[in-house]
């Protein structure tokens, strides 16, 4: 009678394993609900921050998105206050987009010499080196941008030397190794038969390259491309550097710009929390997080798009 | 099994107790007091070193000095976040602070001027010269008599105290065009410097052989020239507190305001001493003539 009370316990006690199991999941799990929470909180607190410039401020959000003029301190004739974004918004997407279009050849290229012509070469050169790319603050870029490339956009195209090109010339160096490494992985995972079978029809190897790993690995490079964009778009330091900071339009290429996170880290300084200073500042801040969600959809889109090939 | 636990709770129990014990009976002294300064970056070096000399003189207490910006430090002592909030502007100028809460203590008085790219040859302008430049009236200096380089306008941020001050009394209230806008005077001067046609403004402290000051109808920018208002463009450097400062906060302010401090430290770091001058200014600009003027 006795054993099997024992016995009985002893099968149903935990055993050390199991409390390990348990504990271990409810670490993991109250890890995952920090994440959450944070995220919540900061996309909760950034939002009731900026919608707040339309709610109590009562500024238009069209006008907000579609006016030219910035100025938060000051009213214009009709006692409406200058909250106009959009050179800022321009600015950052042409940044942006520029930067990308630039870094995308020199990227794929980089990746298609990494993976296909020189293995051994690129696995022992390359690969440390964009690593090492990856690792230099955003700040030492932005520096090295201060005194190189400002000076040198200076002497060839006159002007101040600040503005959309020089952030472009930044960007593009600060991008490069991520779309790089990405790149390597989409070219990676293309399966070695697709090479194999076009070689055994007689392709050359840029003609397998270029007919068939590329196009294979599109979606792949895509999402690569799409995530040096979105780095790019939310870069502040490097960019507010060398961009010049003037809330205009760009005329040019080499006039001075804003983007949304330089006029953000110039300002929030100077303004009053609760002011409609500052809760245009957080409007900015609603916008650059929103893109951010919109860049992570699309790459999302196009994993899922590549799947279904 | 069981006995090993009850040990381990009674263990536990003690250690809580004694912690709490300790907790409650540590030394409370002037022993690690501590108060919090931010705000404006014009006046952070006076009140880092001043504090640095404070808790050097005074062991055991700890002055926190910040950034951040002088919105930053109104707002902060606006909400009782803070000790101190260090600011360029009177509260009163800077838009959502009620200023009637806090209390003004002046510590130094800071000339600013403008400053431009020497290649430009000029060494002075009008006051209305300098408004055409900044307002985007004049875009190449050959029309006033300079070389012939386009006009490079660049700005601090907007908000920024020195701004304020130099768009108030320099540019007569009028604002400056929409150019390019830095966080910094640092910054400003090296881009002032490396760029043809380049002109903005900075404290007195910031000008170097790099760039070159420029006089205001023919007033020189000079700490003699700001003492008597002959040069305009100055602004009180202030330490803001919510209420009536007390303990550490009110014994640092008065450390700060002794004349240790304003005839030394003040002096050395390009400031000049509010005892220095010969007017006061209020809120609204108005320039009133000190009886006897101290010196």
């Amino acid at each position: 009678m006795k054993t099997t009370q024992q016995l009985e316990k002893q099968l149903k006690r935990h055993s050390k394993a199991a409390k390990l199991e348990i504990w271990g999941k409810v670490v993991s799990f109250s890890a995952l609900l920090l994440i959450v929470a944070v995220v919540v909180g900061i996309i909760g607190f950034v939002a009731s921050k900026g919608i707040a410039t339309f709610t109590s401020n009562h500024v238009n959000l069209w006008d907000f998105l579609t006016d030219k003029k910035w100025n938060p301190g000051i009213t214009d004739a009709n006692g409406k206050p200058e909250v106009g974004a959009l050179p800022m918004i321009v600015g950052s997407f042409l940044i942006t987009i520029l930067s990308a279009i630039v870094a995308t050849p020199f990227a794929i290229g980089t990746a298609v010499f990494m993976n296909e012509i020189s293995p051994n070469k690129g696995a022992k050169i390359l690969q440390p080196v964009t690593e090492l790319l990856v690792g230099i603050p955003s700040v030492v870029y932005g520096f090295i941008g201060l005194s190189v490339v400002v000076p040198a956009t200076r002497a060839i195209f006159s002007g101040s030397g600040f503005g959309i090109l020089s952030g472009t010339c930044v960007l593009f160096v600060m991008i490069l190794p991520t779309v790089t490494s990405m790149s390597v992985d989409a070219l990676r995972s293309v399966p070695r038969y697709y090479r194999e079978a076009s070689l055994a029809l007689g392709a050359t190897q840029w003609q397998t390259i270029y007919k068939v790993v590329l196009r294979a690995a599109t979606p792949g490079l895509m999402t690569a491309v799409v995530f040096g964009m979105a780095r790019a778009f939310g870069e502040a330091l490097a960019v507010q550097m060398v961009i010049g900071n003037a809330a205009l339009m760009p005329g040019s290429l080499v006039d001075p710009a804003a983007t949304l996170t330089s006029v953000l880290t110039t300002g929030i300084g100077n303004t009053v929390m609760g002011s409609l200073q500052n809760n245009a500042l957080w409007s900015l801040a609603l916008v650059l997080l929103l893109m951010s969600l919109v860049f992570n959809l699309i790459i999302r889109l196009i994993g899922r798009k590549g799947r279904l090939q | 099994m069981s006995k090993k636990r009850w040990w381990q709770a009674i263990g536990a129990v003690i250690i809580v107790a004694l912690g709490i014990f300790a907790y409650q009976t540590r030394q409370v002294s002037h022993a690690g007091e501590s108060i919090t300064a931010v705000g404006s970056t014009a006046l952070q070096p006076l009140v880092e070193a001043a504090g640095e000399q404070y808790t050097g003189e005074h062991l055991g207490t700890f002055i926190n000095v910040q950034g951040g910006g002088t919105g930053t430090g109104l707002s902060q002592i606006q909400e009782g976040a803070v000790q101190i909030g260090n600011s360029d502007l009177f509260a009163g100028e800077q838009k959502g602070i009620k200023s009637a809460a806090l209390i003004d203590h002046r510590v130094a008085v800071v000339g600013i001027t403008p400053i431009i790219n020497p290649k430009i040859g000029l060494k002075n302008l009008t006051t209305q010269q300098l408004i055409q430049v900044f307002t985007g009236q004049v875009t190449n200096w050959r029309e006033l008599g300079g070389a012939n380089v386009p006009v490079v306008l660049i700005n601090r941020a907007q908000g920024s105290g020195t701004r304020a001050t130099f768009e108030q009394f320099g540019l007569t209230n009028h604002r400056s065009k929409t150019a390019q806008e830095q966080d910094s005077s640092g910054m400003v001067r090296q881009i002032v410097a490396t760029t043809p046609g380049a002109i903005s403004y900075v404290a007195f402290s910031y000008v170097n052989s790099t760039v070159r000051s420029l006089s205001l109808n023919g007033v020189r920018p000079t700490e003699d020239n700001v003492k008597t208002n002959r040069w305009r463009i100055w602004s009180y450097e202030h330490l803001y507190t919510k209420g009536q400062p007390r303990g550490l906060t009110q014994r640092f302010i008065q450390y700060v305001q002794s004349p240790a401090i304003q005839k030394t430290l003040v002096r050395q770091l390009g400031y000049l001493s509010p005892d220095q001058m010969k007017v006061e200014r209020d809120v609204h600009g108005n320039v009133t003539r000190l009886e006897g003027g101290k010196s």
